[in-house]
């Protein structure tokens, strides 16, 4: 039996579509057909001049927007040699890792769900919340902050915006408590996940599966430690969390860490905020000089990365988006082939996608 | 009401009775859906749930819903096969029905006190998976094929640790009928005290557990909705339905429910009995505190249904094979001892 | 681990084509000459040219030589994980650079073809990242495709990850890759035609409708006095 799931599906986040080969409700093949959101991407940012971009990149993966606007100005900004002030990068990290602890948050109560337990999201998106005002507070829009710009940042922080971070920071905190013990000590949420797509480190990278997923097969890489420098992360004491299964399960447990990590890292970086401007000297019209850089960064959902080329005009000659998504999910009809129906549903779920970060 | 009914002709009390019925079951889903669905839910979930339509907490949410539902447009799918597919929310509707006929409100008001009531009651009760099946095989849809092969299969595994977790009860109070094992927990003793009667859940809590989990699996909650599974299979067999008749098994579900916690009242929380209180009073009181204990067991069961992720299907066949089916047996087999030694 | 002392670890890498003018001038680092080392090592002559993009490495090999350059990558570098693979189209855009009416908002590329870091022969170039998840590092592999019959080799037997990649850059730009399992559309709908990303594949909704943009905001300052910083 040929089922096909989606594009209109629950579990597939939006638009992806699965066409499943079934033998009872084994799956014997799995295509996942894409594009459904293609928005072309690649082809407008030929198009637009560098500032203009940022507004493009944020809607990629639009969970974590403030996250891919970061490499792509970096990579301007290191072409143009330029660096932005030390306070700009700390609010730049700050604000990163809230996208992160949102889109965890966010999966963490989203995987509830894909298995069956109704109330787990309802907490996610309560505590996601608190994150989102917090973004909203510091720049304007809860979802698309287009707040970077080429040299550094659109404003400072309001007042009285890092004390607020700090209590929701604290209720980050909380509430992944929360959910080591409503969901990962369920044992039927153990059930439903524990050897489930099985993902091994070494088969995961040839696909291009990288981020939290990566980590959950025990490859311990992060870019945020083991890239080319970028934002503050050097200066804080933190942890790469691994897992060594590799199954959904240890997916869904590394986040967990994760979103931890994230709210653990923004209460240093709020205390070490250093003073200064938010903006560097820049010239009025952005004209990156000819070249080329790849930047990649550690986004929420995996390596987010842009090839960009410059010839020296006020819009980038190519840019070649890499999302996260995209590899995540690459790897799904190798990942499928063999698991029953309802494992479907988990390991999408656990892969954790974004539809405009598979399709751009 | 069996004596109410008697100075009427015949034809007068099956009208009465069938009214009672047919009013109950949207009555008791009513009360269900607001109560548990929309109120207990939205605040476990750290929200309100409606609080507008109505006034008092959006009392009139459901209500409306359901006008809503009502004048929506009947679909059917160009494949499907119309006449089954039309006739399948009754058949699970009709199930429930037949299960409150033997439900005893007080000493007198029941309204068919069968001798067979436990084994009628859960025979019909069993009958909705044949509208389930008609609904996912007529919808011409395959997740509905799917959901309803999963509903049958369901439903034989978890049938027999139903049946069997009442068996207990059944020894104990010596009778299939459940007029008398309401009386058998009103008269009773647990082991010679007799202060609050013989609630059979204080004895049978065994019985009781697996009664509630098994059942739990026949109305198809979580943790035991793959058949509904609405994050893989899209609501299963209800996927193609649309206005009145997905309202129908929106009734079913929760009147179901409604009834199995009935059911469970009964047989373990002593129905309508209250220690101490006999005769016309217990006729009066007794619909009340079936009401209160139905309430309490509904609200475990919804309880559950809120908090657990779902079971795998194998997951799910392989928990009522191994563990609960043994499990009602020994409990068969301690009870029975217990019986014959006391 | 190329652990050999690299081989002219002071050469300028930087030639990158006379065209680019001002390129990066500084040297490869040294992890970075120790990978070049190491490739250069297994694939001889078939690098062609390699340069520095901002510090990362970036290898030029012979089109016959490209599975071969993943394979040494993957196995010499332990570059076993793969990022992405596209394709670049170096025709300037089709608006000439004097055309100032209709579309004004796209940016004004240079008129000329020219071409980026390592060089390039022709119109199409196929390039790759891979990197390694125990070591590291990574690096940049391109390839030349002749412009008449675009083609390269296929890597999805060396990174099973290239299938998708491949199929999006066979769609935007039409260049076969040999020893593909599938080539099917991955974005575009099957009765797709054309190849969206080439440079003369134009941007409809611009065609149709110019950038609206500009009616409504305050006209750009002139370039000469636009640098007095500050906000953008």
């Amino acid at each position: 039996m040929v089922l096909s799931m989606g594009p209109q599906h629950p579990a597939t986040h939006g638009t992806l579509r699965l066409v499943v080969r079934l033998d009872g409700e084994r799956v014997v093949a799995a295509d996942p057909v894409i594009g459904y959101m293609h928005r072309g991407y690649e082809k407008l940012t030929e198009f637009r001049t560098y500032p203009q971009i940022t507004t493009l990149v944020n809607r990629i993966d639009w969970l974590s927007s403030f996250a891919n606007e970061v490499p792509f100005v970096h990579g301007a900004e290191r072409l143009m040699e330029i660096e932005a002030p030390p306070r700009a990068e700390y609010i730049r990290t700050t604000l990163t890792e809230l996208a992160r602890i949102a889109t965890f948050l966010l999966f963490l109560g989203e995987m509830g769900l894909q298995v069956g337990a109704i109330t787990p999201p309802f907490y996610g998106f309560r505590d996601r919340e608190y994150v989102l005002n917090l973004i909203e507070g510091a720049t304007g829009g809860r979802f698309h902050p287009n707040f970077n710009r080429i040299g550094g940042l659109k404003e400072d922080l309001p007042w009285g915006w890092v004390a607020e971070c700090r209590q929701a920071m604290q209720k980050v905190l909380d509430s992944c408590d929360e959910f080591e013990d409503l969901v990962v000590g369920n044992p039927i949420f153990e059930q439903r996940t524990r050897s489930i797509g099985i993902i091994p480190g070494s088969v995961g990278a040839s696909y291009g599966v990288s981020g939290s997923n990566l980590r959950a097969s025990g490859v311990d890489w992060d870019l945020r430690r083991d890239g080319e420098p970028y934002l503050s992360y050097r200066d804080l004491d933190w942890k790469v969390w691994t897992h060594p299964d590799g199954d959904s399960f240890a997916r869904y447990w590394v986040r967990l860490q994760e979103t931890r990590e994230s709210a653990r890292m923004v209460l240093q970086l709020v205390d070490g905020l250093p003073s200064g401007p938010v903006m560097a000297k820049v010239p009025r019209i952005v004209k990156v000089p000819p070249g080329e850089i790849w930047v990649n960064t550690e986004n929420p959902l995996g390596e987010m990365g842009y090839y960009l080329v410059s010839k020296g005009a006020t819009g980038p000659f190519r840019v070649k988006i890499r999302s996260a998504s995209f590899g995540n999910t690459s790897i799904l009809p190798w990942l499928l082939r063999g698991c029953y129906v309802p494992d479907i549903i988990t390991i999408l779920a656990s892969l954790y996608f974004i539809l405009g970060d598979i399709d751009r | 009401m069996m004596t109410l009914a008697l100075d009427l002709g015949w034809g007068s009390t099956l009208a009465i009775k069938t009214l009672v019925i047919m009013l109950l079951i949207p009555l008791g889903a009513l009360i269900f859906g607001w109560v548990f669905l929309f109120k207990m839910m939205a605040h476990m979930q750290s929200r309100l749930g409606p609080m507008d339509s109505g006034g008092f907490h959006g009392w009139f949410q459901l209500i409306g819903d359901g006008i809503k539902f009502m004048q929506k447009e009947d679909i059917f799918p160009e494949k499907a096969d119309r006449r089954v597919m039309a006739l399948a929310p009754f058949v699970v509707l009709l199930s429930t029905f037949l299960v409150f006929l033997v439900i005893p409100a007080g000493p007198r008001i029941v309204v068919e006190p069968l001798d067979t009531g436990v084994f009628y009651a859960l025979a019909v009760s069993s009958l909705s998976v044949i509208g389930v099946l008609m609904a996912g095989w007529a919808s011409a849809n395959k997740y509905a094929l799917m959901s309803a092969l999963r509903a049958a299969g369901q439903l034989i595994a978890y049938e027999v640790p139903l049946v069997l977790a009442v068996v207990g009860v059944v020894i104990q109070a010596g009778t299939m009928n459940l007029q008398g094992i309401v009386v058998a927990q009103q008269e009773g003793a647990i082991f010679g005290w007799d202060g609050i009667g013989h609630p059979f859940v204080l004895t049978q809590i065994v019985g009781f557990a697996l009664f509630m989990i098994a059942a739990q699996a026949e109305l198809t909650q979580p943790p035991f909705d793959m058949p509904v599974a609405e994050s893989e299979l899209v609501g299963g067999y209800m996927v193609e339905y649309s206005g009145f008749r997905f309202l129908l098994f929106f009734l079913g579900e929760f009147g179901t429910a409604f009834a199995f916690s009935a059911l469970a009242a009964t047989l373990f929380l002593g129905g309508w009995a209250l220690p101490g209180v006999h005769g016309g009073t217990a006729d009066a009181l007794g619909p009340v505190v079936v009401l209160v204990k139905v309430m309490l067991v509904a609200f475990l069961m919804f309880w559950a249904r809120f908090t657990y992720p779902r079971m795998r299907e194998d997951q799910l066949q392989s928990l009522a094979w191994k563990w609960l089916i043994p499990l009602a047996l020994v409990n068969i087999l301690v009870t029975g001892a217990l019986k014959v030694a006391f | 681990m190329p652990d050999e002392q690299p081989e002219g670890a002071d050469e300028q890498p930087g030639d990158d084509g006379p065209e680019v003018a001002a390129e990066d001038p500084r040297a490869l680092a040294e992890r970075e000459t120790a990978l070049l080392a190491s490739l250069q090592a297994v694939l001889g002559d078939a690098i062609v040219e390699h340069g520095d993009a901002c510090g990362d490495l970036v290898v030029r090999v012979r089109p016959d030589a490209w599975r071969r350059a993943g394979e040494v990558a993957r196995d010499e570098l332990e570059c076993d994980y793969l990022s992405f693979i596209s394709a670049i189209d170096w025709t300037p855009a089709t608006r000439p650079a004097g055309d100032t009416s209709g579309d004004t908002s796209a940016p004004v590329q240079p008129p000329e073809t020219t071409f980026g870091v390592a060089g390039s022969t022709g119109r199409f170039q196929v390039f790759a990242r891979v990197a390694s998840t125990r070591r590291h590092w990574g690096v940049t592999l391109k390839c030349d495709v002749a412009e008449g019959d675009p083609r390269a080799e296929s890597w999805v037997p060396v990174y099973p990850g290239a299938d998708w990649h491949e199929r999006e850059c066979w769609e935007m730009y039409g260049i076969v890759f040999d020893g593909h399992p599938a080539l099917r559309h991955l974005y575009l709908p099957s009765g797709f035609e054309g190849h969206p990303l080439r440079k003369d594949f134009p941007l409809l909704a611009r065609e149709v409708k110019p950038w609206p943009g500009l009616v409504d905001v305050e006209a750009m300052p002139d370039e000469a006095g636009g640098d007095d910083g500050g906000e953008a």
